[in-house]
């Protein structure tokens, strides 16, 4: 039978032909066929998880508590040393010095992300917004939410830190950080859902030798990865009782 | 363990209170007027057992409460407890969690130097197997307004509790 594995819409462009050479070498190692099915959006990825349909994930830590509790998936890995981070960000002329400067009614940019998009309004509580006094200008990448506010239509910008890392530094010189959030536990994973399940320790031994495994390496630098660690059950219902907390 | 506050741990002037805990503990409380702001981007968690005992806290909770971690794992979650916050607050906390649902409120936390800072907390529990094994507090930076709003509240809240 062929899995099918898919990968959260949220990953950086650059990585997309890491994630079919990955791919390709996870079906050699663990001598199962794989098929990487990619979806434009989040709707359309979890429309085909609610039909059972898949089966290997590179999850968003929102979509974890769903995978885990509803649909049966247990975490594999995530990559070494990585978390998700988020920056609220402005234009670097912007009158706004902190998030306690912003007043109901403003505009702000962001990706359909919803991790980041999440933490990203936990930032600007303290200003008093949330999602019923903002002004969304929903973005479909980073770089137009940079864009936004280069070009004065939104005041605040809400970026995945690494994207906001990855930016021009021409860019970077024409925007200013108000807050970069330090959480350090929320994260993507790779998780497995239940007609893996068999498999599950075979998956695991592979990826957890990948970055010495020969073809491995090169693999995972073409993901952007230094490896992947172990992310034991507790671990994962602990960062879902997180994401818990943060979505009310 | 949780035990009186210390004279010498005190950064310049204070006060003097006795908390009535849960379970009969009492406890001198030594605090002043000094506010430490709460960092900009960061969660203060921690993790207590079903009896409210703690059993996991993360850097930004070491590093606000001023205790150390080992301080605080196995000391009841009273540790940090202030004497403007009413206890119909913390009531209202187990209720809610007691009955699986998520609490979430502002509180004013005790540092071990007689400082305090704000939060806003969300608490759930962590539930294993169908079973409650403990809950979790999550806090981010209130807002100002939130804050003052708090203030005349809890301190009404306290007077009609002494009254
Ligand atoms: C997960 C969790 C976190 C808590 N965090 C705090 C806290 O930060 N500060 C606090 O005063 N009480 C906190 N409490 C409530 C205390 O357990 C306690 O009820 C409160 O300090 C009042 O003390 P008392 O119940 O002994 O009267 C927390 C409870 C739980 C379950």
């Amino acid at each position: 039978m062929t899995f099918k594995f898919t990968v959260s819409p949220d990953f950086t462009p650059d990585h997309l032909s890491g994630w079919y050479i990955f791919n390709t070498w996870l079906q050699k190692q663990t001598d199962s066929a794989i098929h990487l099915e990619i979806y434009n959006d989040f709707q359309l990825q979890r429309e085909a998880i609610a039909h059972d349909q898949i089966d290997l994930i590179y999850a968003n830590p929102f979509d974890a508590a769903m995978l885990v509790r509803e649909k049966g998936f247990m975490p594999l890995v995530k990559p070494q040393g990585e978390s998700d981070e988020a920056i609220i960000a402005v234009n670097a002329d912007s009158a706004i010095q902190c998030v306690t400067d912003l007043k109901p009614g403003t505009r702000v940019s962001y990706t359909d992300d919803p991790d980041v998009r999440l933490m990203g309004m936990i930032m600007l509580e303290p200003g008093d917004l949330d999602v019923g006094n903002i002004q969304g200008v929903p973005c479909d990448t980073y770089i137009l939410v940079a864009k936004h506010l280069l070009q004065g239509d939104a005041d605040v910008g809400i970026f995945l830190a690494e994207a906001y890392d990855d930016l021009s530094e021409m860019i970077k010189k024409r925007l200013r950080i108000l807050v970069r959030s330090q959480i350090g536990v929320i994260h993507h994973s790779l998780m497995i859902g239940p007609k893996l399940k068999d498999k599950k320790e075979l998956f695991e031994k592979c990826l957890l030798k990948m970055a010495e495994e020969t073809k491995g390496g090169g693999v995972l630098e073409s993901l952007g990865f230094k490896g992947w660690e172990k992310v034991d059950e507790e671990e994962m219902e602990f960062m879902i009782d997180l994401m818990d907390t943060l979505n009310v | 363990m949780i035990h009186d506050m210390q004279p010498e741990f005190i950064k310049g002037e204070y006060q003097e209170a006795t908390l009535e805990l849960y379970g009969g503990i009492r406890r001198r409380v030594l605090y002043n007027e000094s506010e430490i702001p709460y960092p900009d981007g960061k969660l203060i968690v921690s993790t207590t057992d079903p009896e409210g005992i703690i059993t996991h806290v993360n850097q930004s909770f070491v590093d606000m409460s001023g205790y150390t971690e080992a301080e605080l794992i196995g000391a009841p979650h009273s540790i940090l407890r202030h004497p403007d916050m009413p206890s119909a607050a913390f009531k209202d906390l187990w209720d809610t969690v007691n009955r699986g649902d998520k609490w979430q409120g502002f509180v004013k936390n005790l540092r071990k130097d007689g400082a305090y800072y704000w939060v806003k907390a969300t608490v759930i529990p962590n539930v294993r197997q169908g079973k409650v094994v403990g809950y979790t507090s999550v806090r981010r930076k209130p807002s100002r307004t939130k804050v003052e709003e708090s203030i005349k509240l809890y301190s009404a809240m306290i007077q009609q509790e002494r009254a």
